[in-house]
């Protein structure tokens, strides 16, 4: 009888452990399916080819699989949309974790909470029927679909990251930093600016990190906007990110230009590894500062 | 005590920083407000009977959107159904059996490293394995398995919060009184945190609702009304991808604005149930 129930409880013991192993299992499933279908390709063509490479035409006669144009666009629309996102976030933090009374930031939180969940096909087609016709009027070009509308989307999408990772990194602040620095005589804003947010410093860089993590990983809301021709970047033209490129041929691609396609995944896990581990870097700081 | 004048440069500092706050709570308040009507706006008056209870027929030149919502439903049910035994057996291993710290930080980082992969990269893999390797083809089923990995840290995570603040004292009263592990959390521990298996839910529906680039490559693009058995093992396309196909490539802004509204009204329901959900449950905790 007493052996019977120590088994069960072995069994439901080993049954959880491999509960709990399984994220583990996804990540390393991710990771090896991710090199295994990614290496081939970046062999055959040479690395330098590949990443350094500035032609992408893969259906071509005589085809050429340069990512350059891809990575470059992929890195300065990520640093366009910072760019743009976090003084925007950073201020709407500050405000929100120590200016707004009880009530204006309940408001404010739930306005912030449904901006982060509006899908992101929903951004493509406000930005393909708003942005794009608005950037070709403004600066009267040929087509507004350009890494400007797809900075401008990302800076959006990027901005309840911001906001929120900044927001419980200022709230931690301890409240005697804030009350020695208005006893000596600073004001509240003053304060905030100078006491709180250094002291809420790590906080606010793993905001923006995060912040870089969500842009580079967009794909949906940036290939309804950019126009999709494998340009070098340039504000005002038509570009392809590296998520676009996997995801525009995907669908109709065999071969070698298959093989391309994993490849470019693999460099974008490569770069959101590089993210995670930085942020969690500033995450494990920002804890250990309070 | 002399009462010392702030400095015009001290002055200067201050209103522009009290007007640079002010300026971003407008951006960013502006910004939702904006997105908010303008969608619903551009896509109420299209959201009529005929294209919500419809497929759409090449003969008759219309669009209906029925299968969409039918294989939106299925793939949500059968994540759902999925990811929270995984998601609540994992949490439940960290916070009640796992000893070892080492191995409590790896599943921890694995969980974190798994929430930060763009959702690009779980559609191919997802493509790879459960489409190809499983032999799942594109489908449904293999669309809600990707959609359930993306899912796992999302589950696990409310419900450790939630587990943590299961009072020691109700374990230790259960053991007590004789029962075995196993036991203790069935009856004790897992009632304890239903709240946080529910914010959970909510939360992954949110994120299933609204995920689009997951599903392009393992869930696809058809538009063929089935039940859940022959739904779930054939392609087709949720909501979003719908949205995306109209709007993209068939340029019928109508359809895909109805969508976006319909998509939208959804998303604050979930953000309202979220709230309330756990506004619930925080005013019983404090009791």
């Amino acid at each position: 009888m007493k052996n019977k129930k120590h088994l069960t409880e072995t069994i439901i013991h080993g049954i959880f452990l491999i509960l709990g192993l399984l994220t583990v299992g996804c990540v390393l499933l991710i990771t090896i399916y991710l090199v295994i279908s990614g290496i081939p390709a970046i062999r055959e063509i040479g690395l330098i080819d590949f990443l350094f490479g500035k032609t992408w035409a893969s259906t071509a006669s005589e085809p050429s699989f340069g990512i350059l144009p891809f990575l470059l666009t992929s890195i300065y629309g990520t640093a366009g949309a910072i760019l743009l996102g976090v003084p925007v976030g950073f201020f709407t933090a500050v405000y929100l974790a120590k200016v707004a009374n009880p009530k204006v930031k309940s408001i404010v939180s739930s306005a912030i909470s449904l901006l982060a969940s509006i899908p992101s096909v929903v951004y493509g087609l406000v930005g393909m029927l708003i942005l794009v016709p608005g950037i070709r009027e403004v600066f009267s070009l040929p087509d507004g679909a350009s890494l400007l509308a797809a900075i401008i989307v990302l800076a959006i999408m990027v901005l309840p990251s911001i906001i929120n990772v900044s927001l419980t990194a200022l709230e931690a602040v301890p409240k005697e930093y804030e009350d020695a620095s208005l006893a000596l005589g600073a004001t509240p804003t003053e304060t905030y600016f100078r006491v709180s947010v250094p002291a809420a410093k790590s906080g606010i860089a793993a905001a923006i990190v995060l912040g870089v993590g969500r842009a580079i990983g967009e794909a949906m809301a940036v290939i309804m906007v950019s126009g999709n021709a494998p340009n070098m970047p340039s504000l005002f033209e038509s570009v392809r990110f590296l998520t676009t490129a996997v995801a525009s041929e995907m669908a109709y691609s065999s071969g070698l230009q298959r093989q391309a396609l994993f490849s470019i995944a693999l460099v974008l896990f490569f770069f959101i590894m590089l993210i995670n581990a930085v942020l969690n870097f500033f995450l494990k700081k920002s804890k250990e500062e309070h | 005590m002399e009462n010392r004048p702030i400095s015009n440069e001290r002055k200067r500092y201050i209103f522009l920083m009290n007007a640079l706050m002010t300026l971003a709570v407008v951006i960013t308040c502006a910004l939702t407000l904006f997105f908010i009507v303008y969608v619903l706006y551009k896509g109420f008056p299209h959201i009529t009977w005929e294209l919500l209870s419809t497929e759409p027929s090449y003969l008759a030149d219309t669009i209906g959107i029925l299968p969409d919502i039918l294989n939106t439903l299925y793939i949500l049910l059968a994540s759902l159904v999925l990811v929270l035994p995984l998601g609540v057996g994992a949490a439940v291993y960290l916070s009640e059996y796992a000893t070892n710290q080492k191995v409590v930080s790896l599943i921890e980082y694995a969980a974190e490293t798994l929430s930060g992969i763009p959702s690009i990269i779980y559609g191919l893999v997802g493509m790879l394995f459960f489409c190809e390797f499983l032999g799942m083809k594109t489908s449904l089923l293999a669309g809600a398995c990707t959609l359930v990995i993306m899912n796992l840290p999302t589950i696990m995570r409310t419900t450790q919060e939630s587990l943590k603040t299961v009072p020691q004292s109700y374990r230790e009263g259960a053991f007590g009184l004789g029962a075995g592990k196993w036991r203790v959390i069935r009856t004790v521990v897992l009632p304890s945190c239903i709240d946080g298996i529910i914010t959970g839910c909510i939360l992954s529906i949110g994120r299933i609702l609204g995920e689009s680039a997951a599903l392009l490559f393992t869930a696809g693009f058809a538009h063929a009304t089935n039940g859940i058995i022959d739904g779930l093992q054939n392609a087709g396309a949720t909501l979003t991808v719908a949205l995306y196909v109209y709007a993209k490539e068939q340029g019928e802004f109508d359809v895909a604005f109805a969508i976006a509204a319909i998509l939208m009204v959804l998303a604050v329901l979930i953000n309202t149930a979220a709230t309330l959900v756990g506004k619930h449950y925080q005013k019983r905790r404090d009791i």
